[in-house]
């Protein structure tokens, strides 16, 4: 017993530190990132080598076509047409052509509008630019003072400015009208109108009222039916039939009402979910409160609604923005429609220049939407009450 | 207490009818509906003025016209001296096709590219990202514009077309696949098709029951397949192979024989296609990310292997959520296919437009336009409904 109960030969017990391990291929060094992330497994490296492989085949003619190969200046034709085609390129030779681009440059942004004349879009250009840049700004100040500027005084402004015939100013018919310029007046008019009239379609849409109720969802459901196109050919074509005699009601202003009320009833679908998001306990405290329908909806549900619903309306902006190129169609020159306008001059038909032309066009619109969908990210994050399951 | 009680309920403190919601209510629906039959009637008003000073009355006679146009595709039989009527109806078949062709083909490049962008490999994911960002954010008319001025306009002209695959030519004429010619006797194969389907949906519900009852599984996907392949290429064989297929020939202005797509039917499909793609596949990543971790730790815990996990708890899941957005998506595929007019692809819409501007009957033409696109989008979305109220989850 007494030899049992003897303390245990402790000879294995360690007396000096262990070396350390060395330290995991983790995450940290470049070979275990490369290891994690591109060659997990088999299939995966497979995927990586054909990836890498694309790029390599891809990347190096795009850059050379895109800016190595191109032609960045010249007057006409022959700077981006082959020796073949009756221009100076040698044989074989692909490149953009943005001779073309900075040539019809002026083009692209206003079209047809007199040059002469062109100081006064550029002039609401700055305004329009001065007043949206700090409404954006969430720590700008005077931001009702900033929105009565840009949603009320500007348009006012901006109509007598661009039209013309008054105080002076020549007066320029709105088919003269076209490229960037007509895109933005398309974006913003759609935009202002479509804001305040889908919320008045989402409510009505939600409201107890039987005739208000079916009259929206009509509405609402009979524009989302149908393509934009339509709804252009309707108002170009038949909103002139529908005014009496002595009226005769312009193209562009056919065209911003078509936009804009297709663009309301997406608007009021996207802020309807966000009413239906609403839990039911704010309609019952802001009616405990003693407050009247739109003293509710003004102060207690909107607000939440709408902050609820910021990307889908950024979504909708985003594609009212692109739909905008749709006036094409009914022979009114966006940017796209003005770009697609130039191929055919015949002093620049040239096999490289559509393709040029679009991939700015792409680009530009490109820039603006993505700018768009950003900006909507960060005002979530911003606007983010830490409420949100 | 009883005091409070008498005042409020009594019939004065209600305050005058001026106050009262009910009234109210009545009374500005009046007013709205009032306002809206006076707007509709000035307009209806002024159109009849306007109709009647043209010298002109709403009908539809004018269908019924020859329509004096060629269309450059049509599916069927069709020449400059049918009705305006038979023209519409090429369009309305025109953009039934490119619709479908998009859609299916939108749906499979969307579920990889959303499958894609939640790959563990960093290069897909990165690729999947850049496909993404850049087709939401351009117009669907740019991406139409870039294959068809862009690319197929540029490619060689017919005598020196590409040669593909299968005996198919590529040049800026368009693509010229062989088409298969069907002979005596093929109806076998159709025959056996249709069989084919039908025994597939009882094989499908046999093995659901059986595995219902039994928890046994069956390999019904497997089994579809062979019957759907294998009994119309069985029913071949039997009549003898009636099918040969007429191969394009290189011709100096155009291929001949096989079957033709054309340079605007392509740039449409392509465009659609690759636009769509990128917002279904948005539509399928935040599908598969609203499935929550649990739910695969869950299947790992019972003992499910990856593959296992992927097919029978998350994608029945995350279909939940994918179906009703995907709806809008295939119905906003339809709707854009209307773009086709820009590149001269005779849909419905460019047809229409056509006779539009030959007839200037605008309002019949729109409202054929309004009624076929609304029952278009009513059928897709009852369809859809009815297969979202199938993959809905069943809450107890």
């Amino acid at each position: 017993m007494g030899a049992v109960m003897q303390p245990p030969d402790l000879a294995y017990v360690r007396t000096d530190l262990a070396a350390p391990l060395p330290p995991p291929t983790g995450q940290n060094s470049v070979l275990g990132w490369l290891r994690t992330n591109l060659f997990a497994t088999l299939p995966d490296a497979v995927l990586t080598v054909l990836g890498l492989l694309i790029l390599w085949f891809a990347i190096p003619p795009l850059i050379s076509w895109l800016f190595l190969d191109a032609q960045w200046t010249g007057t006409d034709r022959t700077f981006c047409a082959t020796v073949a085609q009756g221009g100076m390129q040698p044989e074989g030779w692909s490149g953009a052509c943005w001779a073309f681009v900075s040539a019809k440059f002026q083009q692209f942004l206003f079209n047809v509008y007199p040059a002469g004349e062109r100081w006064r879009v550029i002039l609401c250009g700055i305004m329009f630019a001065a007043l949206l840049v700090p409404f954006l700004v969430p720590r700008a100040p005077f931001k009702k003072l900033n929105a009565i500027l840009l949603f009320l005084v500007l348009p006012v402004v901006s109509y007598f400015l661009l039209l013309g015939g008054h105080f002076g100013l020549r007066y320029v018919p709105t088919r003269d009208w076209g490229g960037f310029m007509v895109t933005i007046i398309l974006s913003y008019v759609g935009i202002a109108v479509s804001l305040p009239l889908g919320v008045i379609l989402a409510l009505g849409r939600r409201s107890r009222l039987p005739v208000i109720k079916l009259l929206s969802v009509i509405f609402i459901e009979a524009v989302r039916g149908v393509p934009l196109i339509t709804v252009l050919f309707m108002a170009t074509k038949m909103l002139p039939l529908f005014m009496p005699d002595n009226m005769k009601i312009d193209d562009f202003l056919c065209v911003l009402i078509g936009v804009a009320l297709f663009a309301s009833a997406y608007m009021a679908e996207v802020i309807r979910g966000g009413l239906q998001a609403i839990p039911r306990g704010q309609y019952e405290g802001a009616d405990s409160l003693g407050l009247g329908y739109w003293q509710k909806m003004r102060l207690i549900i909107l607000p939440q609604a709408l902050t609820l619903v910021i990307p889908g309306i950024v979504n909708t902006f985003i594609g009212l923005f692109k739909d905008t190129s749709l006036v094409y169609i009914v022979n009114m020159f966006d940017l796209l429609g003005a770009v697609r306008r130039n191929f055919n001059d015949a002093n620049w038909i040239t096999p490289q220049t559509p393709l040029s032309g679009l991939i700015f066009a792409g680009f530009v619109f490109w820039c603006f939407c993505f700018g768009m969908s950003r900006y909507s990210s960060y005002m979530e994050r911003r606007l983010d009450t830490g409420h949100r399951k | 207490m009883a005091a409070t009680d008498q005042v409020l309920g009594s019939e004065d403190s209600r305050g005058s009818l001026l106050y009262n919601p009910v009234v109210r209510g009545v009374f500005f629906q009046i007013l709205v509906f009032g306002g809206l039959c006076a707007f509709l009637y000035w307009i209806v008003h002024n159109t009849q003025e306007n109709l009647a000073r043209a010298g002109r009355n709403v009908s539809f006679d004018f269908l019924y016209q020859r329509a004096g146009f060629d269309v450059g595709q049509s599916l069927i039989q069709y020449s400059s001296d049918s009705t305006q009527l038979d023209a519409l109806i090429v369009g309305l078949l025109n953009t039934l096709l490119v619709a479908a062709a998009g859609i299916v083909t939108a749906t499979i490049i969307g579920f990889v590219v959303g499958i894609g962008r939640l790959s563990r490999n960093w290069l897909i994911r990165k690729f999947c990202q850049v496909y993404v960002e850049t087709f939401r954010n351009i117009p669907p008319l740019l991406v139409i514009f870039f294959w068809y001025l862009g690319v197929l306009a540029i490619l060689p002209g017919p005598r020196d077309s590409f040669k593909l695959p299968f005996g198919s030519l590529l040049s800026n004429r368009g693509l010229f696949v062989p088409k298969p010619v069907w002979e005596e006797g093929s109806w076998l194969v159709g025959v056996a098709f249709l069989i084919a389907i039908a025994m597939g949906f009882f094989v499908a519900r046999k093995a659901s029951a059986r595995q219902a009852a039994t928890g046994q599984r069956f390999p019904v996907f497997w089994t579809n397949v062979a019957l759907i392949v294998g009994l119309p290429l069985l029913a071949l064989a039997a009549a003898g192979f009636p099918l040969s297929f007429s191969i394009p020939k290189l011709g100096a202005f155009q291929a001949t024989g096989g079957l033709a797509i054309g340079p605007e039917f392509l740039a449409l499909y392509l465009a659609l296609s690759l636009y769509t793609a990128s917002f279904i596949a948005e539509i399928v990543r935040a599908g598969i990310l609203g499935v929550s971790k649990g739910q695969t730790e869950a299947a790992y815990a019972l003992g499910l292997r990856p593959g296992a996990t992927t097919r029978l708890v998350i994608v029945p899941q995350a279909m939940r959520i994918i179906v009703p957005p995907l709806t809008s998506q295939y119905l906003n595929l339809t709707k854009n296919s209307s773009l086709a007019i820009a590149v001269g692809y005779a849909d419905l819409v460019s047809i229409g437009g056509t006779i539009l501007n030959k007839s200037g009957e605008s309002i019949q033409i729109v409202a054929i336009w309004m009624v076929v696109y609304l029952s278009i989008s009513l059928a897709t979305s009852l369809f859809m409904n009815w297969f979202n109220s199938r993959v809905a989850l069943v809450e107890r």
